[in-house]
């Protein structure tokens, strides 16, 4: 382990840097994204709810790495030349909106229907409210579920080694095929994994039950 | 067009079906598995035995908390360096259920904890043992109202299966690949195709899970 953590330690960093890059780009967009069709899904208007709906159970439904070698495979053939590390992150990002669209629409729900109707009866637009009233309240409740959303992105950004994303998972490949040492290959690996998992996922359980 | 009529080929599709025929025994297996030593290892964490129930909490969360694909790697490549050589069948069946029974072991023990705390107490002042009364009126109860969530990991289950594709595990993104393999043109066509029958499996399951929270709630 000691030989594996020496040797390869620019890999094993280049690694993480990618997994971290790759998870917070997916967090921030996804976190967006889904915000815009949890939204969509209370909207009063039928078509945006159903198209809303479409797009969290269509994403929701289909596995991780379809959606990210579609990206990686089909996008180059008929779009554009993009690279693994882009395909991998565009494909986390539509994956992960989709849960996190369902849990912001969870969030709003929530929120009390009174404090909608209170803003709108002080004179606020519909987006007034939902932006200044509603979204803050929701986003507080769903903390928790959305720092889980975060622990299940690094673990998910794991398929950047299908479609060379030069991720932790990727160079744990590389480093066990350099090293030959497959089982400490993968054990550090797991533990620069666990190193950003677990204390996040300790932390989530402690404001879980702060906040209940 | 023309090329989507040829992919769509009744030999293609039948290959394709083996391969979801695959996915879908693979899942069906590791997650009966996963519910049997995840239900064992939720109570063992449940019944705060000294030392063990620790031990067992510590090693359920780091499993929780590693890639999946990590554990397929380890499995199928680490093993055979332990001396243990499993095929690729066993090998996905092997890492879906050591990962599968850590995420039903938590579930299993919130369940637990949701039942309320008066029914074990009435159930041993009816003279039941502290073990009577979990296996048979706690345990019922708990897994009642956890059905809607294993359900729906049953959904993540079949969805992860396709990371196995990595170790040749002949499933549906597997046979897609083959298929297209020989034929660039097909690309589209498949992987259209497979997202198709990856959401109607999972959707129905989905949908499933959904009637059942209503039902049992």
């Amino acid at each position: 382990m000691v030989y594996i953590l020496t040797h390869y330690w620019s890999e094993l960093i280049q690694g993480l840097g990618y997994t971290l890059l790759s998870s917070l780009i997916a967090l921030v967009f996804s976190t967006a994204i889904g915000t815009m069709f949890a939204i969509f899904e209370v909207l009063p208007n039928k078509a945006m709810r159903i198209i809303g709906r479409i797009y969290i159970e269509i994403f929701r439904n289909i596995p991780l790495l379809v959606i990210a070698m579609f990206f990686y495979v089909i996008i180059p053939m008929y779009v554009a030349k993009i690279d693994g590390f882009t395909a991998g992150t565009i494909g986390l990002t539509i994956y992960t909106s989709s849960f996190i669209a369902e849990t912001v629409r969870a969030g709003i729900l929530s929120v009390d229907t009174g404090q909608m109707e209170g803003a709108r009866a002080n004179g606020m637009t519909y987006w007034q409210a939902m932006s200044k009233i509603v979204l803050p309240q929701a986003f507080k409740i769903i903390i928790p579920p959305l720092g889980n959303q975060f622990i299940n992105l690094v673990k998910n950004s794991s398929v950047l080694a299908f479609v060379a994303g030069f991720d932790l998972m990727y160079q744990a490949n590389s480093i066990a095929s350099l090293s030959l040492d497959t089982i400490n290959s993968y054990v550090v690996v797991g533990v620069f994994y666990l190193i950003i998992t677990l204390p996040l996922s300790y932390y989530m359980r402690h404001l879980e039950k702060k906040l209940a | 067009m023309q090329n989507f009529i040829d992919a769509y080929s009744w030999i293609n599709i039948r290959f394709l079906l083996e391969g979801l025929w695959v996915t879908v025994e693979v899942s069906v297996v590791s997650i009966i598995a996963s519910f049997i030593i995840g239900s064992v290892l939720g109570v063992l964490r449940y019944v705060k035995i000294k030392y063990l129930s620790a031990v067992v909490g510590f090693i359920v969360d780091i499993v929780r908390n590693l890639p999946l694909i990590l554990i397929i790697f380890f499995t199928y490549f680490g093993l055979p360096h332990l001396g243990f050589k499993p095929g690729i069948i066993f090998a996905a069946v092997l890492a879906m259920t050591i990962f599968e029974s850590a995420m039903l072991a938590e579930i299993i023990r919130s369940g637990i904890l949701a039942v309320d705390y008066g029914q074990m107490e009435g159930a041993r002042a009816n003279g039941m043992s502290y073990m009577q009364a979990l296996w048979h009126i706690i345990f019922p109860q708990a897994i009642k109202k956890t059905i809607p969530t294993i359900v729906s990991q049953f959904i993540s289950l079949i969805k992860d299966t396709s990371l196995a594709t990595i170790i040749v595990l002949p499933e549906l993104l597997n046979h897609a690949q083959i298929i297209y393999g020989q034929n660039s043109s097909y690309i589209l066509p498949m992987f259209l195709m497979i997202a198709v029958m990856y959401f109607i499996i999972c959707y129905a399951l989905s949908v499933l899970s959904r009637v059942l929270d209503k039902r049992l709630a």
